[in-house]
């Protein structure tokens, strides 16, 4: 049974809809990521859970009971926010005390959490200190420890990274999944960054514009995008989504068409097409492939059932270390290809490039939902 | 550059300076002078005012239009001195002054944090408060203190005095509160603090500047009222401004200006000495609403 239930769930401030019809669920000890640009909603979706903002129609239930009317101190939940938001008269112990205070839990137990939870977030040389006083990295980790502190049954972290620097980041991250591999808790996470949202979900929800674009697991998500938006939202560097005909059909074999600056248009022929891909023979349609479904010959899925290859002209070639992307047009577009880091390509040169067609997906341009 | 030229602009930029320090003591001596005359001319005996030099220092200093202000000049009918009625008055303002600045905190906390439909219009009403004359509240506030039975009374006075600050002391403690991250107001809601706990424990503590802003713009205010101090004050509730006019204006005999002097300053005095004590908070308090973060 889900432990966390969002169903239907509208959300109006006054005349303007922020959300349309959310329906997510998530397990018990789950970590659900909503994700999505900057002001598609998600705060406001995790303040509705929290409790923070009412709701216009739907429901929520946590653990099989609706918290519709609950206070948000009666919900169970904690909270940590994008700025902190951690009181500035109050020291750190202070900060980390203050909902047990409020509940009248009694000065040595509140001592003995407090001690608890600093040393897990090391962090016990800091307790007498004001915010004022610390750096960033230990304001975010005070407001862990005064949600940790409270042992809810769902966590709710708003952008809790976004005010650190990229290696502090990075950090934190692999510390926030470590933490709730031990303390197996439901987590509701909110960022804008795509890539927290893969290494730290066990279900993700991207969100546009106060609609639900998809929900499902990291893999299916990647794997799968439900539209173009998810597609190109979803993975850095971003998905090529180009421009293509479709040919063959009825019997035939169906072969991918994109047109070259200066050559013959490039056919990649798919093995392995499904029905629903055979509807659109001789149509346009949107051709996405990631960029390391596109690679040097050498380099690609030895696993792959079907490999397309064709040469391409390479317009500008960039090392990356790890690896090496390379540019090339196709179908009236950029393209990124990521190959190894020794492959001998050059700017300029035309090199033969392996489309991994497992991989690829298709959309219809005008709904933008995917085809196969 | 050369030296030479380098040398001129050092010397013309003392020159600029000399020329603004002048011309700033000019402007500090032109300010202080009715305040000199004021304390020379109120440690002087009578005759010595009477013989012309208003300027002259005290030829024989004494100290007796100060006591004779305090506590035995006749104030209308009576020889009680000024100190009855500086009773009077700090007995008016403190609770005045409390009550107007512990309400407009809360108005400006729920304005800002607590916001409901039609918000901005209940503001834009107490905005309003702020520039109605005093004037045109007299008599409906007249009635209102005589149906009350406040009419005359010092709570009666504290009352209007409250009422009439509530504009501006709201419209301080709004514009303060909503620089105020409602995120911590949140954070303090999920902890389960209540209304009234999240207004002590959160934002009192971070309202310092503001809190001093507002004290010292209500006491100076109310203090120095005259116009509702004259006209809802009863035998027993008249505040010092009144008194002051009243010894000022009492007929019996000479005028006795040094201590006329005297009871001036003394009336003052409250008001600048708040002023002395937490003016640079003032500055600062009008400051934090101007520049954020
Ligand atoms: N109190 C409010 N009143 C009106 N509109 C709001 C309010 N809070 C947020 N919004 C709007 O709701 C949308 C979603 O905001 P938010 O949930 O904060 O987005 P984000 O995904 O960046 O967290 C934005 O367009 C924002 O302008
Ligand atoms: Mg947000």
């Amino acid at each position: 049974m889900s432990f966390l239930k969002i169903s239907n769930l509208y959300k109006n401030y006054g005349q303007v809809e922020i959300l349309k019809d959310i329906n997510i669920e998530i397990d018990k000890g789950g970590f659900l990521v909503l994700v999505g640009p900057s002001g598609c909603g998600k705060s406001t979706l995790l303040n509705t859970i929290a409790g923070l903002e009412p709701i216009t129609s739907g429901e929520i239930a946590i653990n099989g009971k609706s918290v519709a009317g609950l206070h948000p101190s009666k919900r169970d939940i904690a909270m940590v926010f994008q700025s902190y938001a951690l009181y500035p008269n109050m020291t750190v112990a202070g900060n980390i005390a203050f909902g047990m205070e409020i509940r009248g839990v009694p000065k040595d137990e509140r001592d003995k959490a407090i001690k608890q939870v600093s040393d897990i977030l090391q962090i016990g040389h800091l307790l007498d200190r004001k915010p004022s006083q610390l750096s960033g990295g230990q304001r975010q980790r005070v407001a862990m420890g005064r949600a940790l502190v409270r042992d809810p049954q769902v966590f709710l972290f708003d952008e809790p990274l976004s005010n650190l620097d990229a290696k502090l980041r990075v950090d934190m991250r692999t510390e926030i999944k470590r933490l709730h591999q031990r303390m197996k808790t439901t987590i509701v996470y909110v960022t804008h960054d795509q890539i927290e949202a893969m290494t730290l979900a066990s279900k993700i929800a991207v969100l546009k514009d106060g609609i639900l674009q998809q929900f499902g697991t990291p893999a299916e998500i990647y794997n799968s995008p439900a539209n173009m938006f998810v597609a190109d939202f979803m993975g850095s560097p971003a998905m090529n989504l180009l421009n293509c005909r479709l040919e063959g059909g009825a019997g035939s074999s169906l072969s991918v068409i994109l047109d070259r600056p200066g050559d013959q248009p490039l056919a990649l022929p798919i093995k392995l097409a499904n029905g629903a891909l055979g509807a659109y023979a001789g149509k346009e349609i949107i051709f996405g492939v990631r960029p390391e479904a596109l690679t040097d010959p050498d380099g690609a899925d030895r696993n792959a059932k079907s490999i397309a290859e064709g040469e391409c002209l390479i317009e500008v070639v960039e090392p990356a270390g790890s690896d090496t992307f390379a540019v090339t047009k196709l179908g009236g577009k950029e393209v990124v290809a990521r190959l190894r880091a020794d492959a001998a390509i050059h700017a300029g040169q035309k090199t033969k490039l392996a489309f991994n067609l497992d991989k690829a997906v298709f959309f219809d341009p005008k709904s933008q939902l995917r085809i196969a | 550059m050369s030296a030479a030229s380098q040398d001129v602009a050092t010397r013309n930029s003392i020159f600029v300076r000399a020329i603004i320090y002048v011309v700033l003591i000019l402007f500090a001596i032109y300010y202080l002078l009715p305040l000199y005359v004021m304390v020379v001319n109120s440690l002087k005996p009578l005759d010595e005012i009477r013989q012309g030099n208003m300027l002259a220092l005290p030829k024989q200093w004494t100290i007796a239009p100060w006591l004779s202000a305090w506590s035995t000049a006749q104030i209308g009918v009576q020889p009680v001195g000024l100190k009855p009625y500086f009773i009077n008055s700090v007995l008016m303002v403190v609770p005045a002054v409390a009550l107007s600045t512990i309400l407009g905190a809360l108005n400006g906390y729920v304005l800002t944090k607590w916001r409901f439909k039609g918000d901005n219009i209940v503001f834009g009403l107490m905005l309003l408060a702020c520039f109605i004359p005093f004037q045109i509240v007299l008599i409906p506030s007249a009635r209102i203190l005589g149906l009350t039975g406040l009419a005359g009374t010092i709570t009666g006075l504290v009352l209007i005095h409250a009422i009439y600050g509530l504009g501006f002391t709201t419209l301080f403690f709004r514009n303060y509160y909503e620089a105020f991250p409602t995120e911590l107001v949140r954070a303090a809601q999920i902890d389960g603090a209540s209304f009234f706990q999240i207004f002590r424990r959160i934002l009192l503590p971070s309202s310092g500047p503001i809190i001093v802003v507002t004290v010292i713009w209500q006491f100076t205010n109310i203090w120095n009222d005259f116009l509702f101090g004259s006209s809802f004050s009863g035998f027993n509730s008249i505040p010092l401004t009144v008194a002051l006019n009243n010894l000022v204006n009492s007929s019996t005999g000479v005028k006795e200006y040094n201590v006329h002097f005297a009871g001036a300053i003394l009336a003052a005095l409250p008001t600048l000495i708040v002023y002395i004590v937490s003016g640079r908070y003032f500055v600062r308090g009008l400051m934090a609403g101007a520049v954020k973060g």
